[in-house]
């Protein structure tokens, strides 16, 4: 099975607190590059996300600038007002209409990560109170990728990982405290890394 | 089980769709967006695909080659610029408190607005510089390559709905009057003093294709690199560099940087949270 070297993690509604106990769950070593598109308002100030999930994270964790390498073990997260991007190997931002009323949205995010990365790209889509993220989890996984969602029974806000459920049935449906170790699985050893 | 063509010759091919397109349209119309960034280009042109109810990116190439209505509809697809007025008011603010005192040196001031759009942050720095007392030696060159979006920056009018955003943001930024001073309200359309826009030349410009045309102390280029690939990023630089005064300032979005380009050591940073940049030299 192919190695996911890509991370797209989405949520909405009661997701800072379901991102932090994904990433919480990932060691230092982890060999893929992680990118999260997480709704915040648009007046959010710079940087907060950042320190919050810094905090409980063995991986270091940026807000994206245009352009910037995604290299292995590094957790990018999508600025306020921005829909972030990948790109064979580096974020790209735009300032496009919002989706879902949302800007970041997890479906342009997740599109792109299919795109680019194919069946080496895993989506997860968390908690949340809207359906943003369903479209983009097909496309990973019409190409192959890997599709992961919080069990909406468990989740703070079901609508989401409902959704995407409905639009990917095959996807793996996890408890939150599941995910960060399904995910150092997919992800294979930094030794894989090198390979 | 449905054979599942294999992930990579998926990719390669619809990487090979879009550069024959981005080919045909050039050599066809004469734009060149094959330097644009893949990723939200690719959002773009498949955004055009459904809405004329095709199916592939092949099936668009066609049917731009054989119906320039059809190329029209995917240019105004490639042109939108989301933008706003006292768009993320610390910047705003910053030119206010950092920007303009360098500017105040200046017997006359030369501000280039690059990809103005439809000319919210042209009225955003008008009325900037007014309240510092600057306008009246101030010349604003508002510049884009969408000319439906020039003529809606002419007309500085825009829509009611906005404006308590607008004020918000302008309140923010360190305005120092009441904003609904500086427009009259008609039906749903918020109309902008004439007098505003007097010092702004308003004119089409591509970045890709068209060079320097003045020189300035300021340059505001704000969402418009990330549009473009690393090396058409390269190259607009390349042209605002040319288009700087000696010291001259260049402020760009909030999470635009010129840090990876090997433009980076001509720059000093002026304000490093709000991608202010001045030349060196």
């Amino acid at each position: 099975m192919t190695r996911v070297e890509l991370v797209a993690l989405g949520a909405s509604w009661g997701g800072l607190q379901a991102i932090e106990t994904v990433l919480g769950a990932l060691p230092s070593t982890f060999p893929a590059t992680v990118v999260i598109a997480q709704h915040r308002p648009s007046a959010g100030q710079d940087g907060m996300l950042e320190h919050l999930l810094d905090t409980h994270c063995a991986l270091a964790v940026t807000e994206a600038e245009d352009k910037q390498e995604l290299r292995p073990g590094c957790v990018v997260v999508a600025p306020a007002d921005y829909h972030l991007l990948v790109d064979a190997g580096r974020a790209a931002l735009s300032v496009d209409e919002p989706l879902h009323y949302s800007r970041p949205s997890i479906d342009v995010l997740f599109g792109s990560a299919a795109a680019a990365y194919g069946d080496r790209a895993a989506g997860v889509v968390l908690t949340g109170a809207n359906a943003d993220g369903a479209h983009g989890l097909a496309q990973i996984a019409a190409r192959g990728g890997h599709a992961i969602v919080q069990d909406p029974d468990c989740a703070e806000r079901s609508e989401m990982p409902a959704a995407a459920l409905w639009s990917t049935p095959e996807a793996q449906v996890l408890a939150l405290e599941q995910i960060g170790p399904a995910l150092v699985e997919l992800a294979g050893t930094p030794e894989d890394a090198r390979r | 089980m449905a054979v599942r063509v294999n992930d990579d010759v998926q990719e390669a091919r619809e990487r090979l769709e879009i550069e024959l397109l981005l080919e045909g349209i050039q050599r066809a119309y004469g734009y060149d967006f094959r330097g644009y960034a893949l990723a939200s280009l690719r959002r773009r042109l498949w955004h055009r695909v459904h809405g004329e109810g095709l199916e592939t990116i092949s099936g668009l190439q066609e049917r731009i080659l054989h119906d320039p209505s059809c190329m029209d509809r995917l240019l105004r697809d490639l042109s939108i610029n989301v933008t706003g007025m006292f768009r993320d008011p610390n910047f705003h603010r910053a030119l206010r408190e950092t920007v303009f005192p360098v500017l105040r040196t200046h017997p006359f001031i030369r501000v280039w607005n690059a990809g103005c759009s439809t000319g919210e942050e042209i009225y955003s720095l008008a009325i900037a510089l007014h309240e510092e007392g600057l306008l009246d030696r101030a010349r604003i060159y508002a510049t884009d390559i969408d000319e439906a979006a020039l003529q809606r920056a002419r007309s500085g009018a825009f829509s009611m709905e906005h404006m308590q955003r607008y004020t918000e943001n302008y309140l923010r930024a360190g305005g120092r009057d009441e904003f609904s001073r500086y427009y009259s309200a008609d039906g749903d359309v918020a109309r902008f003093d004439p007098a505003l826009a007097e010092g702004t030349v308003f004119a089409q410009h591509n970045l890709v294709t068209d060079g320097s045309f003045n020189e300035f102390q300021l340059i505001v280029c704000r969402n418009v690199l990330i549009y473009f690939g690393r090396e058409l990023q390269e190259a607009v630089l390349e042209l605002f560099g040319a288009s700087l005064t000696r010291f001259g300032i260049l402020a760009l979005g909030r999470k635009e940087s010129i840090r990876q380009s090997r433009h980076a050591g001509a720059y000093e940073p002026l304000v490093e949270s709000e991608k202010i940049f001045r030349r060196r030299s």
